[in-house]
């Protein structure tokens, strides 16, 4: 891999992430609505709020503040939420492990449902098989994660009550894990009872997140499926006299992949997004989950931690995702 | 030019039906609903619909914990919807689309610096945005309009600059100005028109996300509070779920079935006038 196009990515995301801090100030401090009356109780008095007008250094010229603000940023202090008397910084960081145990469980369910209804697909064209997972697919596209995770709750936790409608376990039981990501705890310590116990709380919410995405994955694999079965190489292999199924896994598969993981990238992001509103629904207690507190509360440091969370999340994932393009992809790491 | 009529495909039917229901909920909500959806009952709570046992004729799809009629409250829901679909939908499409044409057209420094505020604001989840800008400025439904012209011309716009990209290269642009053509004239009167089925898919993807931003703040309860919303339908019905799973289900069918027809209107109008895929 060429290191120039290594420093150059590593270069553009400084611009985005100054942009995105500047986003967030301008739209805090700028929008109508006083931050300080934002976080006194209506009973304040005139000079409390001058007083913390003060402590805040609002009542300092703009480009003051935004300097402030930066230094603060760059020393990691991300000040102290009004509703919950607590460090932000710690109080994001102990909901983050959540929020990435459900992304990360949501693309493990996207990628072998999405590699598998290809498969299938492919392997049963041209009868119905491949239809119902046409269908399913444009329908799955179509809703948001909003949708599904109501449609969810309503098919699996009311109509045939099969799954647990919120939280992360069951508040009876002790869990005795010593890090916030209790599936992967769990699993590292070989403790399958409690994996298993942990589990069925995040079937719902990761399904949620995760069908739009099988439908891309299924989608985009399946054509790139189609494009590689008629190359030279597959004819080979058929004159040679393997199975259709060897065929499709051993040969066709490897190649089609590239594609298919590409777009999986960039839907990923929008997945890690969704999972505001899932947890939201689910009381699944992650970051977004907690966004919404702070959102109810105006709890404006909160909101400021969250949303610089989830843009640097969102910024690194981005980077991950383009370095691993190049790693995957030989062709493109000259374009 | 072919016939009007073989215009119409399933798509734009489905479409078409789903948009005039919701128009005409829209206009005529007071006329069609049989009840005034604040008109609280609490000798008829969680009356479930006609269908089911222990139902009250009176209330078709049955009542909600206050008693409310829900077909009154799925009719009257519709008005916020559509007004922060039309208005949300037109005005993030609008922006979009200029500054994509802008960008996609001129390039250089131009595009730079659209490229990068549209790439600054992709690094946001999309919802992430709704909700903090409701906290920030308070509820209403102009809060609701503002979140979704903020998250929704990004999307509009990477796509049309892409278009526009790859649209300049080609010889009716050059030729138009090789006759003198202003740039204005050439963006406005020349691509536009080229764009315009694209535009219809992304109007009707737009209006569907803007239905579903506005459930989603209103179930937050940052819509307006003084009129009936879907969204707050499904948060009022979420607590009653395991008594009464219609007051949550009611709204959100209607919703999923709104975003399916706007999406399949956006097909179907690209599909009737692009004459590519029209043979």
């Amino acid at each position: 891999m060429s290191s120039g196009y290594l420093a150059k990515r590593l270069l553009l995301t400084l611009p985005t992430l100054f942009g995105v801090i500047v986003i967030i100030f301008v739209l805090l401090r700028v929008v109508p609505g006083d931050p300080i009356a934002m976080m006194v109780p209506p009973e304040a008095t005139p000079a409390d709020v001058a007083r913390l007008r003060a402590v805040y250094g609002l009542d300092k010229p703009m480009w003051d503040q935004f300097l402030i603000f930066l230094g603060a940023l760059a020393r990691g202090d991300f000040g102290t939420s009004i509703s919950l008397k607590q460090d932000v910084f710690g109080l994001v960081v102990g909901r983050l492990p959540a929020t990435l145990e459900l992304a990360l469980v949501s693309i493990v369910f996207s990628l072998i449902a999405g590699v598998a209804l290809a498969l299938i697909a492919t392997h049963l064209r041209g009868r119905w098989p491949e239809w119902a997972i046409d269908g399913f697919n444009s329908i799955a596209l179509s809703l948001p994660e909003f949708l599904w995770a109501l449609l969810l709750i309503l098919a699996l936790g009311v109509l045939i009550p099969l799954l647990p409608i919120s939280g992360r376990f069951d508040p009876t039981q002790q869990l005795g894990l010593a890090t916030q990501f209790y599936l992967l705890e769990s699993l590292v310590r070989g403790n399958f009872t409690l994996a298993a116990d942990l589990l069925p709380y995040l079937v719902m919410p990761a399904l949620a997140l995760s069908l739009p995405l099988i439908a891309v994955i299924a989608r985009m694999l399946k054509s790139s499926l189609q494009d590689a079965l008629v190359q030279d190489y597959v004819l080979f292999a058929r004159i040679n006299g393997f199975s259709a199924g060897r065929i499709l896994i051993r040969h066709a598969l490897p190649n089609a992949l590239i594609p298919a993981v590409t777009v999986a990238g960039v839907h990923f992001i929008f997945l890690v997004g969704g999972t505001v509103l899932v947890e939201l629904i689910f009381s699944y207690p992650g970051v977004g989950n907690m966004l919404y507190r702070a959102a109810v509360y105006r709890d404006l440091p909160l909101i400021q931690g969250i949303t610089i969370a989830f843009a640097v999340l969102f910024v690194l994932l981005n980077l991950v995702i383009d370095l691993l393009y190049l790693v995957i992809n030989p062709r493109v790491r000259h374009s | 030019m072919r016939p009007f009529a073989r215009r119409w495909n399933p798509r734009l039917v489905f479409g078409a039906i789903v948009a005039a229901l919701l128009l005409g909920c829209t206009l005529f909500a007071a006329q069609l609903a049989p009840h005034d959806p604040m008109d609280q009952d609490l000798l008829n709570q969680l009356r479930p619909p006609v269908v089911m046992q222990g139902n009250d004729p009176q209330f078709a799809l049955g009542t909600d914990e206050l008693g409310r009629d829900l077909l009154a409250r799925l009719i009257h829901g519709a008005r916020p919807a559509v007004l922060v679909m039309l208005i949300g939908a037109t005005l993030s499409g609008l922006l979009g689309m200029c500054l994509g044409l802008v960008a996609g057209y001129f390039g250089g420094w131009m595009d730079a610096a659209v490229s990068r505020t549209v790439e600054i604001f992709m690094s946001f989840p999309p919802m992430l945005i709704a909700i903090v800008l409701a906290a920030v400025i308070g509820p209403g439904l102009d809060t609701v309009i503002i979140a979704v012209v903020v998250i929704g011309w990004t999307r509009v716009c990477r796509v049309i600059r892409g278009e526009v990209l790859a649209m300049r290269e080609l010889d009716f642009v050059a030729s138009a100005r090789t006759a003198g053509v202003s740039h204005l004239r050439i963006m406005f009167h020349e691509l536009l028109p080229n764009l315009a089925p694209l535009l219809a898919v992304l109007f009707g993807l737009e209006m569907g996300r803007a239905i579903v931003t506005e459930a989603v703040l209103a179930f937050i309860g940052f819509s307006s509070s003084d009129v009936a919303t879907w969204g707050a339908m499904i948060a009022g019905g979420r607590a009653y779920i395991y008594q009464a799973w219609w007051i949550m289900a009611l709204p959100v069918a209607v919703i999923v079935l709104s975003v399916l027809g706007l999406n399949a209107l956006g097909d179907g109008l690209r599909q009737a006038t692009d004459p590519l895929l029209r043979r």
